[in-house]
């Protein structure tokens, strides 16, 4: 609760000791943390960057979970080598969710096509993950890429995007995965 | 001994040989968890189950525990009888790896003998000072009585119904979150899913878990939001989660090939918990 409270103040100078309740290992408070954190945005890219090698297993996850909420284009290949090589599912699981995040407009209009093409390809190897779970993130972020894909007016990998979620939706073994497939197709080709 | 130089055909040499105990202890376990569904590895295995060398200090059978484990991830039939067998066992630990084995083979055979362990706990609508109470001196109650009721709720023991009411009020929340489980698997009442979900609010992280794991269990759709905000690490949410969905999806919609609503925003929840 004293870190719920923390979280809401929504001030900076919580930011250490935020990311300090990451690193004990109370799920409970580390989710309050997580989203304290994601809540200040930006700002706390840096200072958790700088610590990330010193963390243990629980914490990192925490860590790339709060990255993949802020969607901060520094974190982009932490989120990539986590999403396809980490041993830790929750933490693969998160990092693929917020591949799908990235915000891109920072970015110098030439280099944003190349990045969402390198964000797509991580996708397509992430989406034969052996747990189910992370299969599952693999289909949000690929419907939250089109979104990214359409504000930038590159379609051209949609029908590329489309024809993955297709045969996750016919193929794939856990009907849960098959089910939100379908729904990503739904909505992507409501939206077009 | 490590995974990658055990082979099947090793692993069941290993276990039908009688000098190195650890061995054998460690093979049992290696067949279930890398599902070697053979003959020879049931045979070797359902062996196993009468092992009299390997005791544990309290004069336990951990031999038998491990092969019974094993027998219920293989799925095959002819296990049924002699797992049946070791709920005659005076080792607890054998008689709730049985339970649960016999849970997962999922075979009506199992539900008599199951039933009769819970007999001697039920006195009419109460629990007796049997059911309540623990042997002298040791951590558990007499019977596996979490494992059991569960099973019996799996196996769709309808006439079970009577025996496993007054576990609601057990003393221990598992068992009494069992009960609810296969009350709910039995009757579809709400109100049993619904003592799952008051549960998750729980003050220790342990008996939260439990809870979550059980309303996955048994798909309990309507705890969708109760899950979400529950305070528990999102893998286990994640999982529990996937239960509902797949019960949300198992249900009839409006138009052919639509997904349920109630699927859908399952599924927008689960999405925020990634």
């Amino acid at each position: 609760q004293a870190v719920q409270k923390l979280a809401a103040a929504q001030s900076p100078e919580a930011i250490p000791t935020l990311i300090q309740v990451l690193g004990f290992n109370n799920p409970g408070a580390a989710v309050a943390a997580t989203e304290g954190l994601i809540n200040l945005g930006e700002i706390a890219i840096a200072p958790l960057m700088k610590n990330l090698d010193d963390y243990n297993y629980g914490a990192r996850a925490w860590a790339l979970r709060v990255f993949a909420g802020i969607g901060d284009i520094r974190a982009l290949d932490l989120l990539i080598s986590a999403a396809t090589t980490d041993f830790s599912l929750s933490v693969r699981r998160a990092a693929t969710k917020g591949l799908g995040n990235i915000q891109l407009s920072s970015l110098p209009p030439e280099d944003i096509a190349p990045t969402q093409e390198k964000i797509f390809r991580t996708l397509c190897l992430t989406i034969q993950d052996g747990e189910w779970v992370v299969r599952y993130a693999s289909i949000v972020a690929l419907e939250n890429l089109t979104q990214s894909l359409k504000a930038f007016n590159n379609n051209y990998l949609i029908p590329q995007i489309v024809e993955q979620l297709t045969l996750l939706s016919q193929k794939d073994d856990e009907i849960g995965v098959q089910t939100r497939a379908k729904l990503a197709l739904t909505k992507i080709k409501q939206e077009v | 001994m490590t995974e990658a130089n055990l082979t099947p055909e090793k692993a069941i040499a290993n276990l039908l040989q009688k000098e190195d105990l650890g061995m054998r202890y460690y093979a049992a376990w290696w067949l279930g968890k890398f599902r070697v569904a053979t003959d020879e590895a049931v045979n070797a295995l359902i062996q196993a189950l009468e092992d009299k060398e390997d005791r544990a200090p309290d004069g336990g059978f951990p031999l038998r525990r491990n092969a019974a484990k094993a027998l219920g991830k293989l799925g095959f039939n002819r296990s049924v009888e002699p797992l049946i067998k070791c709920l005659d066992c005076d080792d607890y630990y054998v008689r709730e790896s049985a339970a649960q084995a016999l849970e997962m083979l999922n075979d009506t055979r199992a539900i008599a003998p199951l039933m009769k362990l819970l007999e001697t706990a039920v006195d009419g609508e109460e629990l007796t000072k049997y059911g309540k109470g623990t042997p002298l001196g040791k951590p558990h109650p007499h019977e596996p009585y979490e494992a059991i009721i569960e099973a019996l709720g799996t196996l769709k023991a309808k006439n079970a119904l009577n025996l496993i009411k007054p576990f609601l009020k057990h003393p221990i929340p598992k068992v009494a979150y069992g009960a609810a489980r296969a009350m709910y698997q039995l009757t579809e009442e709400d109100s049993y899913g619904e003592i799952l979900v008051t549960a998750l609010q729980g003050k220790e992280l342990q008996l939260r878990r439990s809870a979550l794991m059980d309303l996955g269990a048994i798909g309990y759709t309507s705890s969708a939001d109760a899950i979400s905000a529950t305070f528990a690490e999102n893998s286990l949410k994640l999982i529990a989660m996937k239960g509902l969905l797949e019960s949300a999806i198992a249900k009839e919609t409006e138009e052919k090939d639509s997904i349920h609503p109630e699927a859908v925003k399952i599924m927008e929840l689960m999405d925020s918990l990634l």
